[in-house]
């Protein structure tokens, strides 16, 4: 038995959690950190199985149980609260055994209940250095999380400036109003289109919005295409299209443009084994049929013009001149979209 | 430089003058923005036009401004979490200082682009230490004696610090150790919730 009391002082050191059992299973002595469990509790003398539960490999009531388990996992629950979670190994000890206990995963939760110090932790533990390492990570996550919030409130601010549609690369209204400005200032002439698509929300409303986002790609893909470098194609709304042609005022050669450009829209789109037919209509307005013109009045001669188109029974194209205003609405013929 | 150091002498200039003092020091600096950015990477003269704009501004020099910011760090409750991660380093003053080698790996754990200049620390006797701080930023020195004199406050230990000059892109601190346990210290709450 004198050897007892220096093997207590040996395994306080190493191993602050441990427990150790007389021949039945009751407890001889328990090391300084796993007496700041129950600190209220005289662990001493009690039954190893009455404070802890054996949860797993397998539960166990008896030491002739316990003593099966030698060297392998263990997992244990304190038992009352706080039921902490118990990692440990035993090996047989004289006809009696040693349990070296730790808290595994949740250490965290551990050393907040019980208050524990770095002091209350084997010098080897690495405890200490994983408590660190989960404070570290979180400041260094919240700093790039905050990191992530600026960025994105940047992209939105730099969408906002930005001239391009993103689905569709095309300009956007910031920036057809942008080119019209500095083409009137220039006291230039150009010819203006407002296309609108026709059957486009049947398309939206069937088929989902990735059949409408392919649709409105291919449209932007053919309006570029039917046009030059030095003309403006823009998406002004979320089937709405503007072309500006800089010097080009032929009423020819825009009939033949407006012509091609609807032509080619109605030409059926797949999209993933469906297929998706659209029109439009258009409304054309040249910068010379005003005296003075300005963005307001062009563009909303230009709708003027789409509408008599669209009354006119859609996929079609008009030119702007200042009857089409007196056009009764009564004469709007009726929706064609149910007949296709 | 890394972000978060940039991003430190910022806060020290916030939180110890004000924004205004930081603002004017952006535009001497002639930095194109207001505010560093903990996560990414900058060129390192930035962080010597900051320095030296600091400096400028506070009428300091840069040893003096470095030590501040130093201090700064383990004491400004807006960075309490940074004097946290140091004191897991050890459960008193002597155990700190024998931390502070591994202060660059430490560092590294959290933020693996951080790259911080290698230590030693040497015990000469119970009382006399020396930290030697190599291939490191010019007054680097200045800012660990900071940290120290400020760590050592936290542990409630007296000490005596001294900037042995630099040579050969080292810088020597020596720590004269009068009490390890002179006064209380500030609390260390291992597992205390913080953020």
């Amino acid at each position: 038995m004198g050897l007892e009391l220096p093997l207590n002082d040996f395994l306080d050191v190493l191993c602050p959690m441990h427990v150790r059992l007389d021949p039945t299973g009751h407890i001889i002595h328990a090391g300084p950190t796993l007496r700041k469990l129950r600190a209220d509790e005289q662990l001493v003398g009690r039954r190893f199985l009455e404070v802890v539960e054996l949860l797993r490999p397998r539960r166990a009531s008896t030491m002739a149980e316990l003593l099966m388990l030698k060297g392998i996992k263990l997992h244990f629950q304190m038992r009352g609260a706080p039921r902490t979670a118990l990692k440990g190994v035993m090996v047989p000890h004289g006809r009696g055994a040693i349990i070296n206990l730790s808290f595994g995963i949740g250490v965290i939760e551990a050393v907040r209940d019980y208050a524990l110090t770095s002091a209350d932790f084997a010098a080897t533990d690495l405890t200490v250095e994983m408590l660190y390492l989960v404070e570290a990570k979180s400041a260094a996550m919240e700093a790039s999380r905050k990191l992530n919030l600026r960025l994105q409130g940047a992209k939105i601010a730099a969408e906002e400036q930005a001239f391009t549609d993103t689905l569709t690369g095309l300009k956007n209204r910031r920036a057809m109003d942008h080119v019209l400005a500095r083409l009137l200032e220039a006291g230039q002439e150009f010819a203006l289109m407002h296309l609108d698509l026709d059957f486009f929300k049947a398309v939206n409303d069937t088929l989902g919005h990735a059949a409408g986002d392919h649709v409105l790609q291919r449209v932007a893909r053919v309006m570029v295409e039917e046009t030059r470098d030095e003309d403006t194609v823009a998406r002004v709304g979320g089937d709405e299209f503007v072309l500006i042609f800089n010097r080009q005022t032929d009423h020819s050669k825009l009939d033949e443009i407006a012509r091609r450009i609807i032509d080619r829209l109605e030409k059926p789109i797949p999209f993933e084994g469906q297929v998706c037919r659209i029109s439009a209509s258009i409304g054309v307005v040249l910068s010379l049929d005003h005296e003075h013109p300005t963005a307001e009045s062009l563009v909303g001669d230009a709708d003027v013009a789409l509408y008599a188109s669209k009354r006119a029974g859609r996929a079609c194209h008009t030119f702007y001149t200042p009857d089409l205003r007196d056009a009764p609405l009564a004469t709007q013929p009726p929706e064609r979209i149910a007949a296709r | 430089m890394h972000g978060l150091i940039n991003r430190a002498i910022q806060c020290f200039v916030r939180d110890t003058y004000s924004n205004e003092v930081w603002l004017d020091v952006t535009r001497r600096a002639g930095l194109e923005f207001s505010s560093f950015e903990p996560m990414l990477s900058y060129e390192a003269e930035l962080t010597d036009q900051v320095l030296a704009a600091i400096a400028d501004v506070l009428n300091k020099t840069r040893e003096e401004l470095l030590e501040d910011v130093g201090t700064y760090l383990v004491s400004h409750p807006n960075v309490e979490a940074l004097r946290r991660l140091l004191r897991f380093g050890g459960v008193d003053f002597v155990d700190f200082l024998h931390s502070m080698d591994e202060l660059p790996d430490r560092a590294k754990l959290a933020v693996d682009d951080l790259d911080l200049p290698a230590m030693e620390m040497r015990e000469h006797s119970q009382e006399r230490f020396s930290l030697t701080c190599f291939n490191s930023p010019d007054g680097y020195g200045h800012a660990m004696m900071g940290i120290l004199r400020a760590m050592a406050d936290d542990y409630g230990a007296l000490v005596f610090l001294e900037h042995r000059g630099s040579g050969d892109g080292r810088e020597i601190v020596e720590i004269t150790l009068v009490e390890n346990a002179f006064a209380e210290g500030r609390h260390f709450d291992l597992g205390a919730r913080t953020g």
